[in-house]
C-alpha cells in the first residue's frame, strides 16, 4: 500500500498532517506526533502581535523599579537582546521560544516540520519566515488570520493584502510557501487562483475563524474555542474539489477530521495532505494511526494501491464547471426538502 | 582610539575581564555592577585576553569571595574580586594572607562609608584605610579614565613586584559617574602586562608535580624574621607603579605619576589628596593661579607602600603650608592617615637634613558619605592656609558648632568654563527622566568634538522617589566630580516638585527653566508658588512649558514623558543644532525602544515631532505676583526634633544641618514617617463601606499601613466630618457599634494589593469591590479630615480583640507604617503584621537589606510607638551578623528577666508580696494575660519610685523592671541574609536552643542591591548572577531547621493562606525556643505586575514551589506528629506559575531549550519534595527528633 504523497514539493510518507494545535507546542509532543505516523507537523502558529506584546510587557517588567533606588538601578541581567540592540543591530523582538522549538522539532523528527505564521507587519511576516527557514522549517505556512473590522475596507483590498504579504514572504524565503486562508471572500475561488499565481506553493482551505461568544451571566465577551465536527469539512471539500483542476499547487484540507472517511472524503475531493487538530486533540495523538490504518483499510477493500490512483476522482470537471455546482445545488436541495419536515 | 561614555564601574571592570581568569563576587553597592558586568560578559561567553572565559563565581559573602580568591590566586589563575565597605572588611584576613605570601592580585574597589553611627552606602575613603596595614598596595584613581587605565597599570604593576593592589575609586562619584572617555585596546593591555609574568605568576601555584606547603604555622624563632623578608618588594612597588604609567603615557598620551604635583611651580600653599577630590583641587588651583595666588596640588595616587621619595619630589621646596586632605575619619587618632604620612615624610626629611625647612603642615577631613566637595570649599581650604594659625584637624564642607573644626568658605565661587553647559533634572524614579538623560549623555558623548557628564542622585525611598540629573557637556573632558551648582538649564519634570525641593536653587543667572505642567501657558505663572516666582525674577531665569502628559498622552504613551522632555531640552538648550539633535534622538529612541516594536518606537518618534510644537515660553513679569507660600514640611504640631531636623532633611537641606542637631549615638526617634504625607500616587484605595463585609482582608495585605480599622460607640460619630464614612459592626453582641475603615490617602501608593485581596463584587459590577482605586485629587482634603477625626477614636482594647482570625488583627494598630518600599512590596505586610502582633513589647534585630532600608532610612522611618508611647525597638547591626544580633538581644533580656525575679524576690515585702507573687508567677502567652501583667508591673514602678534611692535593690530593680514583661525577640531580614551571608550565623541561633523568633522574608533574590542570585533563588529563575538561568534548586532552610528537632518551623505566604500565616506567626513567638517563620514576599526583581504579587503568593503554593508547613516542636512532646503540612497537593504545573513572571520568562526567550530542560527538572523537584513532605506529615511523632533541652 502506497500512501506516500507529495505536498507542497516536499515528499511525505503519507497524507496525514498534524496541523496547528498545542500538540505541537514542545519537542516532545512533535515526537509524539510523529510517532503515531503523520506524515508532517505544522507547529502552533506564531502570532506576530503576541511576540511583540510580550516583549513589550517583558521590557516593561524589566524597567519598572530601575533609576529609582541607588542600590539597584536595575533587577535584571541585562539581555543579548539589548545589547544587540545598542549597536542597533536588532531593532525587532525575536521569537527565541519559536524558533528553538522548530530548530529541536526538525531535527528530533524525520518527517517535515512546517512552520506557521500569524503576522501582522510587512516585516513581521517576512523576518519570522526567513528565521523559521533558517531554524530548519520544511516550509511556511501563511496562516493570514485577519478580520477586516473596518466595515469600509473594500474587498479587493482585502484580498490584495493576502497576495502581497505571500508575494513578499515568497521573495524573503527558499522554502515552499503555503496559504492558509478563510472561506470568506466574494469569490473564494478566484482569491484562491491569486494565490496560485502569485507563487503559493499550496493552499490550506480554511482557516477557521475563532469567534468570541458572550456569556449571559457574567455578561462579558469570552473567547470561544470548539474542536470542529466532521460536518464542517463539506466546505473545504466543495472548494477542494472545484479548485482541484485549477490550480498548480498543492491543496490541504483542514476542519472536521474525525474518522477515516473523512480523510478519504478530502483526497477523493482532491486534496493533496488532509490535516488535522481536532481530532488529535479529542483522541490524543495516537488517533493519527486509527486515520491511517482506516485509510489504508479502505483502499485495500477498494482495490486502490496508492494515494494518487484515489486522488481527486470526484472533484469537480473543470470543463463543465457551472453546470456541476447548479446540479450539486439542485440536489442539495431536493435532498433537504425530502429529509425534513415542512415547518 | 575609542572613545565612550560609560560610568567608572564599567571603565575598571572592563580592563579587570579582560586581564583576569577568575572573577570571585559577592554584590555590594556602589561596586556590585562591576561584578554584574563581569557575570554578562562572561555568561555571554566573552573571553579575556588569555582567550578563555573567565569564571565568575558569586560567593556567600566576601570572606567567602576572598577565601575563593585565594585559592584561586595559590592555584596559578589571575584572580580578582569587587568590592567595597563592609565587604571589603569582611575581606581582612585574607588580605592579610594574600600579601604575605606575595601573591599578584589586583581588588578593585568602590571607595565606600563604614557603617558606624549609621551605615552609608556612599563613598569615602573609609573602607580602603581600614585595609592600609593588610600588605596590600592601595592606588587611587580620581577619575573615570583614571579607574580604566590604573586598573592597567595595577595589574602591571601587581605581577611585576608579586604585591597585591587594591584598586580603588570613590563611589558613586566615580564608579557612577557617567564621563567620556578613552578605551585602552587589548593590545595596551597586552603591552603592560606581559606574559612571562603571567607565567612566572602560574609557575609560583601549588602543583602535586613540584609539591611544597604555603601556610605553615611559624613560631617566636622565625615569625618576625619572615615578616621583614617582604620589604625588598615593597620598596620596589612605586617604581615598578612609575614604569607601568609611563608605559602607559608611551602608548596613550596619558600621563600619570604615583605622586603628581600641578599648579604654581613655587607654590607657598599646597593641598595634598588622593581620590576624585583631586580633579576639583587641581581645577581650583588652575583658578586660583590664574588670579595670581601661589597655590598647588599634590595628588596621591599609590598610598601603599607610601611612595615617600616620590612625595618628596614632587612637592616643590617653596611650599611651606601644607593643607593634606583626608576622606575618612578616624575616631581618636593624632590625624587621618594621609595627614600622618604625609607629616612623617616631611619630618624625616627635615630632621635628615634632605629639606630645610619644615612646613607647617594641617590636616583635614571632608567628602565623608559623598559630602560634596567643591571648589567653594578647596579655596576655603587654601584661605584657611593663608591665616596664620591655621585650623588643626579642621573639617570642609559642614558646619561643626560642636568642636568648632568646620573652615568657612564662600560658597558662591563658580570656576567651571563659560564654554560648557551645565543642566539639572528633577524627576520622579517612575518617569524615566534619569534613562533619558543617560540616553542624552550617550548621544553627545558619541559627538567628536564633545565630551559628557552625568550624576545622578536618588533620594531614599523606593517608591516615589525623586531623581535629580546633573550633567555638564563641554569641547574639553570634563573634570567636575561634583554637583552641577550653577545651571544654565533646569528642567522641573513635574510641577508638584516646586512645592518639595528648591528647583531653582542650582539656577545660574540667566538660567532656562523647562516645567512639565498640566496648564495652559498663560496659566502658568500665576500657579508658581510666591518663592519660585521670587527666584525667577532674581536670577532672570527664562520659562519654558509643555504639557508634556498631555503629549504622551495623545500619542499613545501615557505616563512615559522622557522623550517629550529630552526633546525639549535639546531644543532650548542648543547643544546640538536642532535638526541633528532631533534625528539623534529618533536614532536613539530605534535603539532604545526597538525591542518593544515598530509601535512604540513609532509613538515616542511622534512625542518628538509633538514636543516641538508643544513648547511654549512664559512671559515673566518683572516682579512676584503670586501670594501661595511654599506648603509647610512637615506639620506645625510635629515633634521638635522633626521640625528642626527630619523636615530639613525631606526638604533637601539636611547638608545645611550642623552637627550639634545630630544625635551623638545614632539614635533616632521612632514613628518619623508618620510626618511625611508623600502623596506619591494618582490613584489611591477608597472604601465603599456598603459592600464591606469587615473581613480585615484589605488591612491585612497593605504593605504600607495605610488601611486601618476600628469599632466604637456610634454616639462618637456626633463630630464626625460630614464624608467620614462608617457602618453598622458586623459582629453579634455589639448593638449600636460602628466600624470605619480609614484609609490614609496620603501616604496610599496606589499599589492595588488591597482591592486584589477584597472578597467581594457589587452584584451589577463584578469590577467594583469594597475597596477601589480612586483617583487622589478629588478626595485628598475630605481624607485628610477624616484622618484627623478617625485618630480621634479609641483605638481596639488589645484584650478584646480576637488575635486568632485576620478580621480580629485589622483592629490591632500597626506600629509598622508608611514606609518607602515599593508599591505593592511583598515583605511589608509580614512586617507590619509582626508589628501588630507583637509591638509594644517587640525587639527587631534587622539584617542589612530592603528591610532595612525601608525600615531605618533616614530622613524618616516607619517603625513607630503606639499612644502609650511603647512600640518596637529596633535596630540594624550588619548584613552578616544578624542572627547574633538578635541572639544578644536575647541573652541580655534573659539575664535582665532573671535579675529583676531575683530582685523582686528579694524587694517581695518591701513593694508588697502578693504585687511580687502575681508577677513572678504571672502567665504571659495571651494578650489578657500580657495586659495584666503590664498593669502589675506599672504598678511596681510606681511603689518603687515611691521607695526611691539611687543606690541598692529598688534602683536595680527600677533600671531592669520591664524585663519583668516577657519581651519577644524577633530577628528579621532577607534571603541574602539568611541563605547566604548569614546563614552560619543563623544556623547556629537556631541550634542555641534560645527563645528568638527568625523571620526571613523571602524574595528569593538579592532585592536591596538590584536582582543578584541567593541560595533562596529557585531553579531556572534568571537574576543577575545566574543570567543563564539557575542550575541549583533553592536551599530547603526549612528542612535543615526541622533537623534540629526543637526548632519550630513554619513556611507561610500570606496571598495563599492568610489564616496559616498568622497562626504561624502567632506559634512562632509562643514556642519557647528558637523558631524560623520563611515568608514568601513578592518583589519587583521577580519580574512581577506587583498588583498581581497576592495571587502568584497563591500559585506558588498551588504548584507546590512553596508547600506550607509548620513544624512544632511542641506538638513532639504531646506525642503528635510535629511536621504540619497546611497547603493541599500541587494542583497545577509549576509553569502555570513560573511563566507569569520575567524570572523565568526570560530564560524561555533566551535560552528556550534551557529553559525547558530546567523547568522539567524544577517541576521533578517540586514533585519529589512533595512526596517526601506528605511523608513527613504522616509520620509517628516518634520519628522526630526529641527536645533534649532541659529548661524552656
Amino acid at each position: 500500500m502506497d500512501l506516500s504523497t507529495s505536498y507542497l514539493g516536499l515528499a511525505l510518507p503519507n497524507p496525514l498532517v498534524a496541523s496547528a494545535s498545542p500538540l505541537s507546542n514542545s519537542v516532545d509532543g512533535v515526537q509524539r506526533l510523529a510517532d503515531a505516523g503523520v506524515g508532517a507537523v505544522v507547529l502552533y502558529s506564531l502570532f506576530e502581535e503576541q511576540v511583540r506584546r510580550e516583549a513589550a510587557e517583558d521590557a516593561r517588567l524589566a524597567e519598572a523599579g530601575t533609576e529609582i533606588f541607588s542600590e539597584a538601578l536595575s533587577y535584571f541581567p541585562a539581555e543579548a537582546e539589548e545589547e544587540a540592540a545598542q549597536e542597533g543591530a536588532a531593532d525587532e523582538p525575536t521569537p527565541r521560544g519559536y524558533l528553538s522549538l522548530l530548530e529541536r522539532a526538525a531535527a528530533a523528527v524525520e518527517i517535515p516540520v512546517i512552520g506557521s505564521i500569524n503576522g501582522v507587519t510587512p516585516g513581521g511576516w517576512t523576518s519570522y519566515a526567513r528565521a523559521m527557514q533558517d531554524a530548519g522549517a520544511a516550509a511556511i505556512e501563511l496562516n493570514i488570520y485577519y478580520i477586516p473590522g473596518d466595515p469600509r475596507i473594500p474587498g479587493r483590498d482585502v484580498e490584495q493584502r493576502h497576495v502581497d504579504i505571500l508575494s513578499r514572504v515568497k521573495d524573503a524565503v527558499t522554502v515552499p510557501v503555503a496559504v492558509k486562508l478563510s472561506p470568506h471572500f466574494s469569490s473564494t475561488g478566484e482569491m484562491a487562483l491569486r494565490l496560485d499565481e502569485a507563487g503559493a506553493d499550496g493552499l490550506v482551505l480554511f482557516n477557521r475563524f475563532l469567534q468570541p461568544d458572550i456569556d449571559p451571566e457574567s455578561m462579558a465577551v469570552v473567547p470561544a474555542v470548539d474542536l470542529s465536527s466532521p460536518r464542517e469539512g463539506r466546505l473545504p471539500r466543495t472548494w477542494i474539489s472545484i479548485l482541484r483542476p485549477h490550480v498548480r499547487g498543492s491543496l490541504a484540507g483542514t476542519t472536521g477530521v474525525d474518522e477515516p472517511s473523512d480523510v478519504i472524503k478530502y483526497l477523493l475531493a482532491g486534496a493533496d495532505v488532509v490535516m488535522t487538530a481536532s481530532a488529535l486533540l479529542r483522541h490524543g495523538p495516537g488517533h493519527a494511526a486509527v486515520l491511517l490504518d482506516g485509510l489504508s483499510e479502505w483502499m485495500d477493500r477498494k482495490g486502490y494501491k496508492s494515494v494518487s490512483e484515489l486522488r481527486g476522482l470526484l472533484a469537480v470537471d473543470g470543463a463543465d464547471q457551472a453546470g456541476s455546482e447548479r446540479a450539486g445545488y439542485v440536489r442539495a436541495m431536493r435532498y433537504a426538502n425530502l429529509s425534513r419536515a415542512p415547518w | 582610539m575609542t572613545r565612550v561614555t560609560i560610568d567608572g564601574n564599567e571603565a575598571a571592570a572592563s580592563v579587570a575581564y579582560r586581564l583576569n581568569e577568575v572573577c570571585c563576587i559577592f554584590p555590594i553597592t556602589p561596586s556590585s555592577p562591576m561584578a554584574e558586568l563581569a557575570d554578562e560578559w562572561s555568561s555571554k561567553g566573552r573571553p579575556n585576553l588569555l582567550g578563555s572565559v573567565p569564571a565568575v563565581m558569586e560567593m556567600q559573602s566576601e570572606g567567602g569571595a576572598a577565601g575563593a580568591l585565594h585559592g584561586a590566586l595559590q592555584s596559578g589563575a589571575l584572580s580578582t574580586t569587587f568590592t567595597a565597605s563592609q565587604g571589603l572588611l569582611l575581606m581582612i584576613p585574607n588580605m592579610y594572607k594574600i600579601a604575605g605570601e606575595l601573591t599578584p592580585c589586583v581588588m578593585h574597589v568602590a571607595a565606600r562609608s563604614l557603617a558606624a553611627q549609621g551605615l552609608s552606602i556612599f563613598g569615602d575613603h573609609s573602607d580602603v584605610m581600614a585595609v592600609r596595614q593588610t600588605g596590600f598596595a592601595l592606588l587611587a584613581s580620581a577619575s573615570v579614565q583614571e579607574a580604566h587605565d590604573l586598573a592597567l597599570v595595577a595589574q602591571a604593576a601587581t605581577l611585576a613586584t608579586r604585591v597585591p593592589f587594591v584598586h580603588f575609586f570613590d563611589g558613586f562619584r566615580t564608579s557612577h559617574e557617567l564621563n567620556t572617555i578613552e578605551l585602552l585596546s587589548d593590545d595596551d593591555l597586552r603591552a603592560l602586562v606581559p606574559e612571562e609574568l603571567i607565567r612566572a605568576h602560574r609557575g609560583r601555584a601549588l602543583t602535586p608535580e613540584h609539591p611544597f606547603i604555603r601556610g605553615t604555622a611559624q613560631n617566636p624563632d622565625v615569625y618576625f624574621q619572615a615578616r621583614e623578608t617582604a620589604n625588598p618588594f615593597y620598596a620596589a612597588v612605586p617604581a615598578a607603579v612609575e614604569d607601568a604609567m609611563a608605559a602607559l603615557a608611551d602608548r596613550t598620551g596619558r600621563r600619570y605619576h604615583t605622586v603628581q604635583y600641578t599648579g604654581h611651580p613655587e607654590a607657598d600653599r599646597v593641598v595634598v589628596v588622593m581620590g576624585s577630590a583631586a580633579e576639583t583641587v587641581e581645577e581650583t588651583v588652575a583658578y586660583l593661579c590664574g588670579r595670581g595666588e601661589r597655590v598647588g596640588v599634590l595628588q596621591v595616587r599609590l598610598f601603599r607602600p607610601f611612595p615617600v621619595r616620590a612625595l618628596l619630589d614632587a612637592l616643590p621646596a617653596s611650599a611651606s603650608r601644607i593643607a593634606v586632605l583626608d576622606r575618612t575619619k578616624e575616631p581618636g587618632s593624632n590625624g587621618e592617615p594621609l595627614f600622618l604620612d604625609v607629616v612623617a615624610a616631611l619630618a624625616e626629611a627635615h630632621t635628615d637634613g634632605e629639606r630645610e625647612a619644615m612646613p607647617l603642615v594641617t590636616g583635614g577631613r571632608y567628602g565623608l558619605s559623598s559630602k560634596e566637595v567643591t571648589p567653594a570649599m578647596i579655596a576655603g581650604v587654601f584661605a584657611e592656609l593663608a591665616r596664620e594659625r591655621p585650623r588643626r584637624r579642621f573639617t570642609v564642607g559642614i558646619t561643626d558648632d560642636v568642636s568648632g573644626l568646620s573652615l568657612p568658605y564662600d560658597p558662591s565661587l563658580d570656576i567651571e568654563p563659560a564654554d560648557s553647559v551645565r543642566a539639572v533634572f528633577f524627576g520622579l524614579g517612575s518617569d524615566g527622566t534619569v534613562g533619558a538623560n543617560k540616553n542624552t549623555i550617550k548621544i553627545l558623548g558619541a559627538e567628536e568634538k564633545l565630551n559628557a557628564q552625568g550624576y545622578f542622585v536618588y533620594d531614599s525611598k523606593k517608591s516615589g522617589s525623586q531623581t535629580v540629573s546633573h550633567l555638564r557637556f563641554g569641547p574639553r573632558p570634563i573634570r567636575a566630580p561634583y554637583l552641577v551648582e550653577q545651571a544654565s538649564f533646569v528642567g522641573c519634570h513635574h510641577f508638584g516638585l516646586l512645592d518639595r525641593v528648591d528647583v531653582l536653587g542650582r539656577a545660574a543667572p540667566g538660567a532656562t527653566l523647562l516645567l512639565d505642567c498640566a496648564l495652559a501657558p498663560d496659566e502658568v505663572w500665576d500657579a508658581l508658588p510666591r518663592p519660585v516666582q521670587e527666584k525667577i525674577v532674581a536670577k532672570h531665569v527664562k520659562v519654558y512649558a509643555i504639557n508634556a502628559a498631555r503629549i504622551a498622552r495623545d500619542v499613545g504613551l501615557a505616563g512615559r514623558t522622557n522623550t517629550i522632555l529630552q526633546t525639549c531640552f535639546f531644543a532650548i538648550s542648543g547643544v546640538l543644532p536642532r535638526d541633528e539633535a532631533i534625528a539623534r534622538i529618533k536614532t536613539a529612541i530605534v535603539k532604545t525602544y526597538g525591542r518593544r516594536g515598530q509601535e512604540v518606537v513609532e509613538k515616542n518618534q511622534a512625542g518628538v515631532d509633538r514636543a516641538l510644537e508643544g513648547l511654549h515660553q512664559i512671559e515673566v513679569p518683572g516682579r512676584a505676583t503670586s501670594s501661595r507660600e511654599l506648603p509647610a514640611m512637615v506639620p506645625a504640631g510635629a515633634p521638635e526634633f522633626v521640625r528642626t531636623v527630619t523636615a530639613e532633611m525631606m526638604a533637601g537641606r539636611g547638608d545645611e544641618l550642623p552637627v550639634s542637631a545630630l544625635p551623638v549615638d545614632g539614635t533616632y526617634p521612632s514613628g518619623t514617617a508618620a510626618y511625611e504625607k508623600r502623596n506619591i500616587s494618582e490613584l489611591v484605595a477608597e472604601w465603599d463601606q456598603d459592600l464591606c463585609i469587615q473581613c480585615g482582608n484589605c488591612s491585612f495585605v497593605c504593605p504600607h499601613g495605610v488601611i486601618r480599622s476600628t469599632y466604637y460607640d456610634e454616639s462618637l460619630l456626633a463630630g464626625a466630618p460630614a464624608e467620614f464614612r462608617s457602618a453598622p459592626l458586623d459582629a453579634r453582641g455589639l448593638p449600636d457599634t460602628r466600624f470605619t475603615l480609614q484609609v490614609y490617602a496620603e501616604d496610599c501608593t496606589g499599589c492595588e494589593l488591597c482591592v486584589q485581596a477584597c472578597p467581594v463584587a457589587a452584584p451589577d459590577n463584578p469590577d467594583r469591590k469594597a475597596i477601589n482605586l480612586a483617583p487622589r485629587v478629588p478626595l485628598i482634603d475630605a481624607a485628610r479630615e477624616n484622618v484627623t477625626f478617625f485618630e480621634t477614636l479609641p483605638v481596639a482594647d488589645r484584650s478584646r480583640v480576637d488575635f486568632g482570625t485576620v478580621r480580629g488583627t485589622q483592629f490591632l494598630e500597626p506600629l509598622f507604617e508608611f514606609s518607602g518600599a515599593c508599591a505593592g512590596c511583598g515583605e511589608t505586610p509580614y512586617v507590619k503584621l509582626l508589628s501588630q502582633l507583637f509591638g509594644d513589647r517587640l525587639m527587631v534585630a534587622n539584617a542589612t537589606g530592603c528591610s532595612s532600608i525601608y525600615g531605618g532610612n533616614l530622613p524618616t522611618t516607619p517603625w513607630t510607638t503606639n499612644a502609650e508611647g511603647r512600640g518596637p525597638a529596633w535596630s540594624n547591626s550588619l548584613f552578616e551578623d544578624n542572627a547574633e544580633f538578635g541572639l544578644g538581644f536575647r541573652l541580655t533580656a534573659d539575664m535582665h528577666a532573671g535579675l529583676a525575679r531575683s530582685r523582686l524576690t528579694q524587694l517581695r515585702d518591701v513593694v508588697g508580696a502578693e504585687l511580687a507573687d502575681d508577677i513572678l508567677a504571672a502567665p504571659q502567652l495571651r494578650e489578657s494575660e500580657l495586659g495584666a501583667q503590664h498593669d502589675r508591673i506599672t504598678e511596681l514602678k510606681r511603689r518603687l519610685d515611691e521607695l526611691g534611692g539611687a543606690e541598692g535593690p529598688v534602683a536595680d530593680l527600677r533600671s531592669v523592671v520591664d524585663h519583668l514583661l516577657r519581651r519577644s525577640i524577633w530577628i528579621v531580614g532577607g534571603d541574602g541574609w539568611a541563605y547566604d551571608i548569614g546563614s552560619g550565623g543563623l544556623d547556629h541561633v537556631l541550634a542555641s536552643g534560645r527563645d528568638v523568633n527568625v523571620l526571613v522574608l523571602d524574595t528569593e533574590v538579592y532585592s536591596n542591591t538590584g536582582g543578584q542570585s541567593s541560595k533562596s533563588t529557585p531553579l531556572g529563575a534568571v537574576a543577575k548572577f545566574a543570567a543563564a538561568g539557575k542550575t541549583i534548586p533553592k536551599k530547603d532552610l526549612a528542612l535543615q531547621a526541622i533537623a534540629y528537632g526543637y526548632v519550630y518551623v513554619a513556611r507561610v505566604a500570606m496571598g495563599a493562606d492568610p489564616q496559616q500565616t498568622l497562626r504561624a506567626f502567632r506559634e512562632a513567638e509562643a514556642y519557647d525556643g528558637p523558631s524560623l517563620v520563611l515568608a514568601y514576599s513578592q518583589c519587583i526583581a521577580q519580574g512581577i505586575e506587583m498588583r498581581d504579587g497576592l495571587a502568584q503568593q497563591y500559585r506558588a503554593v498551588a504548584s507546590g514551589h512553596w508547600p506550607l508547613v509548620r513544624y512544632d516542636p511542641m506538638l513532639r512532646m504531646t506525642g503528635d506528629n510535629p511536621f504540619m503540612l497546611d497547603s493541599p497537593r500541587p494542583r497545577i504545573a509549576l509553569t502555570d506559575y513560573t511563566q507569569r513572571e520575567l524570572r523565568y520568562r526570560s530564560l524561555s526567550r533566551t535560552d528556550p531549550a534551557e529553559a525547558e530542560r530546567l523547568g522539567a527538572l524544577a517541576q521533578e523537584a517540586v514533585n519529589q519534595r512533595w512526596d517526601t513532605y506528605e511523608e513527613m506529615a504522616t509520620r509517628g511523632a516518634q520519628r522526630f527528633p526529641a527536645d533534649a533541652r532541659k529548661e524552656r
